[in-house]
């Protein structure tokens, strides 16, 4: 009946302190007064909730619903009240808080309706598994990933594996379930098997479990294999099992179904049994209470929710025993900050070891290379590599050293003769890179929108840009076209181009008169030829203006002579010039009266001026004071004037 | 042509010399043109390092300048967000010796993103034109808001406002972004030394 087990490389013994929680049987820890249940308690999404304060919930009634695929829902562990949907301290190793839905329970534990789904023989795969999915069911084994997401692989599987390993220390939630429950394994093993159809099914079991194994070789089927492993840690292991049960190696940075494997812990498979024949979604699961501390160490049902105190009273813990309190077990559990914290789908023991147990870790030493770390490491990764590298932070070199195949088992820890702490060192760079990337991918995001942002603002500018340019080309041409109009408009008018015109002309004549007598001769000399010209032909044609015409020769003849004899007289006359005739005439006047001039009249003429000088002097005096002086000035010099005209009208 | 070789050994060897030269020219030439790099790779290497946050405290106007100006000789400690991972990651791509930031750019402060109270937002959209990344939302004379999970934490936009509503808070830390430290710097003993710890 036995099949072939494997082997896998590495693994320590510890001791295995297993026999003090095996003492009695499955005891039901009771109903505490408040449930608080984490919206995570699975890997993925957190849930959504569905209920809000002061509303009443039945028990396995959903209080929250799936917020995306990798997800799970939440249901109501027993009937009572919502008080509070707030953060509380959760189950995690940093000791944050986590937003939870927190249930005052009634006591009355009334059930909500509850739909088995006995036919699920003749149901569609897909039906069961949405199920499955809506009853919260989550791996159960410590990871928690959704059991719905891992059926629902379109990769060919033609190997179930179950896991009843359980090789921490001190838990043996899993072994007493195997031992009491064996025939709801087998009952939920035979719906996965509708569901998945493998060739074969094989549950892997430690060979330190015998009650457990007779129980399930009492009740298995036989195309279901207990395959009993040695006991060596971490058989349990996801990938160290099929590696043990298949001798397949599930590939670095894959998923077992990527080799035809699908794993699921046997608890998870009862999960599935209650989920799918009794219509109970998963509110509640087995939990281990062990250590010194606890002075009644055993093995509980406990609802999801319940806080860790509620089960330190049931197992009647010494408080002043306890070292410190550790959620799952020596090896890959953490220290709990807060005893009030609830129990999650993946709490499988609390720990209560006191002082002498479990002492604290002795100071870390440095590391001596002896390589027993590497023995010990079930993935056959360097250990020690991984450890001087994490501590250079040199991320590239953890990367290639495939750090990521770590599963934090502790072994390397636990060998090591100078007590490091690898594992944290492992953790904490597993994290750093983890955060590295997501930066990168952020610091790329930024990038991008900070491009797009430069590319619109310059798209912009550019715009911006060309219609500032075309406004000004626009302008540019309204500019000369007025300038054109303009221009047309002034060369256009008549009057200012006659001005110009005569202006030039005028300039253009004074220049030639001015220029010599000599001109004036040779123009006459012309006219007079054109002149006599047009008498010859006037004379042979008979015309009656001959006359005339023999006036005009005679005149130019005369002009001809005259210019020729005086040049200069010649040139005055030619001047049409009416200044210079002014001037000729006023000096001709002038002579004229100086000559014969009438001393009598003149005298009147002066008496009668200078009665009008003196009128305006009086005039003056009333009027413009200012002119009074240059009056009386006129006025003298008249009289003057007319005195000297008296002596000599009365000399002559 | 053995003729000429064997009777003008020294000019068939000039000939052969000055032959081969031309064909390894013309390879070289031909092969410089083809596997042309296109813009500067290593200031490519430098700007993905840095973090993107384009707040400028560096002096230059967003991160790939400020990874040009290094490129071609600028001082690697001018990063203030991506403190000294950053400043280590560029020492070590550029083989230099790693610097302590420099103080006078500022210094490393936790991540954090701007959140504008709501309230006292009068819609003036100034922070909107500082923001690098396009992060904020809203229009004028309406409130504006952050997109949280854009905003790069550059507080570039906290100097605009006019009423001064714009709050740089912490990243807080949650489950989720929680991770493990290392464990505290340990004294590298060894087990005869243990009495002088």
């Amino acid at each position: 009946m036995n099949s072939r087990v494997f082997s896998i490389p590495g693994g320590v013994h510890p001791p295995e302190n297993k026999r003090q929680s095996l003492q009695r049987p499955i005891e039901f820890a009771g109903i505490p007064e408040q449930l608080v249940i984490p919206l995570s308690m699975h890997i993925g999404v957190p849930a959504k909730p569905l209920v809000t304060i002061g509303d009443r919930v039945l028990k396995g009634q959903r209080i929250a619903t799936c917020n995306g695929l990798v997800s799970a829902p939440l249901h109501a562990p027993t009937s009572g009240q919502v008080t509070a949907i707030e953060d509380r301290p959760i189950a995690h190793s940093s000791g944050l808080t986590a937003p939870c839905i927190v249930i005052d329970t009634d006591g009355s534990d009334t059930w909500c309706e509850r739909i088995p789904m006995s036919d699920w023989a003749s149901r569609e795969p897909s039906d069961i598994i949405e199920r499955i999915r809506q009853a919260g069911i989550a791996g159960m084994g410590g990871a928690g990933f959704p059991s719905a997401v891992k059926l629902a692989t379109d990769k060919p599987i033609d190997t179930l594996v179950l896991n009843g390993v359980e090789c921490e220390p001190y838990i043996t939630a899993d072994q007493i379930v195997m031992t009491e429950r064996a025939d709801q394994i087998m009952a939920g093993i035979a719906i996965l098997q509708y569901l998945l159809k493998p060739q074969q099914v094989l549950l892997g079991i430690e060979d330190n479990k015998p009650e457990a194994i007779a129980a399930l070789r009492a009740v298995a089927p036989t195309d279901v294999k207990i395959v009993v492993v040695p006991t060596k840690y971490p058989s349990g292991g996801e990938k160290q099992l099929i590696q043990l049960l298949t001798g397949r190696e599930v590939p670095s940075g894959g998923l077992p179904a990527d080799v035809g494997v699908i794993c699921l812990n046997i608890a998870t498979t009862i999960a599935i049994h209650r989920a799918i024949e009794l219509g109970e979604p998963l509110i509640s699961r087995i939990t281990t209470l062990t250590g010194e501390a606890f002075a009644k160490p055993g093995n509980v049902e406990v609802l999801l929710g319940t806080p860790v105190t509620h089960l330190l009273a049931h197992g009647e813990c010494h408080d002043n025993l306890v070292s410190r309190l550790i959620m799952g077990g020596p090896m890959m559990g953490f220290t709990l900050a807060d005893r009030h914290v609830p129990i999650v789908k993946t709490s499988n023991c609390i720990l209560a070891p006191t002082r002498a147990e479990l002492p604290p870790p002795p100071p870390a030493q440095a590391c001596i290379r002896c390589g027993i770390c590497a023995e010990a490491c079930p993935a056959s990764l360097l250990p020690q590599q991984l450890y001087w590298f994490s501590r250079a932070g040199e991320h590239d070199k953890l990367q290639q050293h495939h750090l990521f195949d770590c599963i934090e088992c502790g072994a390397c820890s636990y060998s090591c003769p100078s007590n490091i702490p690898l594992v944290q060192y492992y953790r904490a760079a597993k994290a750093e890179i983890r955060q590295a990337e997501a930066d990168a991918r952020k610091a790329e995001h930024a990038k991008q929108r900070f491009e797009a942002r430069q590319a619109r603002l310059q798209r912009l500018e550019e715009e911006k840009a060309a219609q500032r340019a075309a406004r000004a080309e626009a302008a540019k041409k309204r500019a000369e076209e007025t300038a054109v109009v303009t221009a047309q408009a002034a060369t256009s008018d008549p009057i200012q181009a006659a001005i110009e015109r005569a202006k030039a002309k005028r300039e253009g004549q004074t220049s030639i008169e001015a220029n010599s007598s000599v001109d004036q001769v040779a123009k006459l000399e012309k006219r007079l030829t054109a002149a006599k010209i047009k008498l010859a032909s006037a004379e042979s044609a008979g015309s009656d203006k001959v006359p005339q015409l023999q006036e005009a020769v005679d005149k130019l003849s005369q002009q001809l002579a005259e210019a020729k004899a005086n040049p200069d007289a010649a040139k005055a006359a030619a001047m049409a010039d009416p200044v210079q005739a002014a001037i000729a005439r006023a000096q001709a006047k002038r002579a004229g009266t100086a000559e014969p001039s009438n001393p009598t009249d003149e005298i009147a003429k002066l008496e009668k001026r200078l009665a009008t000088a003196k009128e305006k002097l009086a005039m003056a005096v009333d009027s413009a004071p200012d002119k009074l002086a240059a009056f009386q000035a006129g006025v003298d010099k008249l009289e003057e004037k007319l005195a000297a005209a008296k002596a000599e009208a009365g000399v002559s | 042509m053995m003729d000429f070789i064997v009777t003008n050994p020294l000019l068939s060897a000039l000939f052969a010399l000055v032959g081969l030269s031309l064909i390894f020219g013309a390879i070289l030439g031909f092969a410089s043109e083809r596997f042309k790099t296109e813009g500067d790779p290593i200031t490519d290497q430098i700007c993905d390092l840095l973090p993107q946050t384009q707040c400028g405290q560096c002096g230059y106007p967003g991160c790939r300048p400020y990874a040009e100006a290094i490129a071609s000789g600028e001082r690697i400690n001018r990063c203030p967000p991506g403190g000294e991972a950053t400043i280590h990651a560029l020492a070590n791509l550029l083989d230099v010796e790693p610097l302590p930031l420099d103080e006078e750019v500022g210094q490393e402060k936790p991540k954090s993103y701007a959140y504008i109270r709501e309230d006292e937002c009068i819609g003036c959209t100034k922070c909107i034109q500082a923001c690098p990344v396009d992060a904020i939302l809203g229009s004028a004379k309406h409130m504006h808001t952050v997109i949280t999970s854009e905003c790069t934490g550059c507080d570039l936009c906290v100097e605009p406002c006019p009423v001064d509503c714009i709050d740089m808070i912490e990243v807080p830390v949650t489950v989720n972004n929680w991770h493990w430290q290392n464990p505290a710097k340990m004294k590298d003993v060894i087990a005869t030394d243990r009495g002088q710890l």
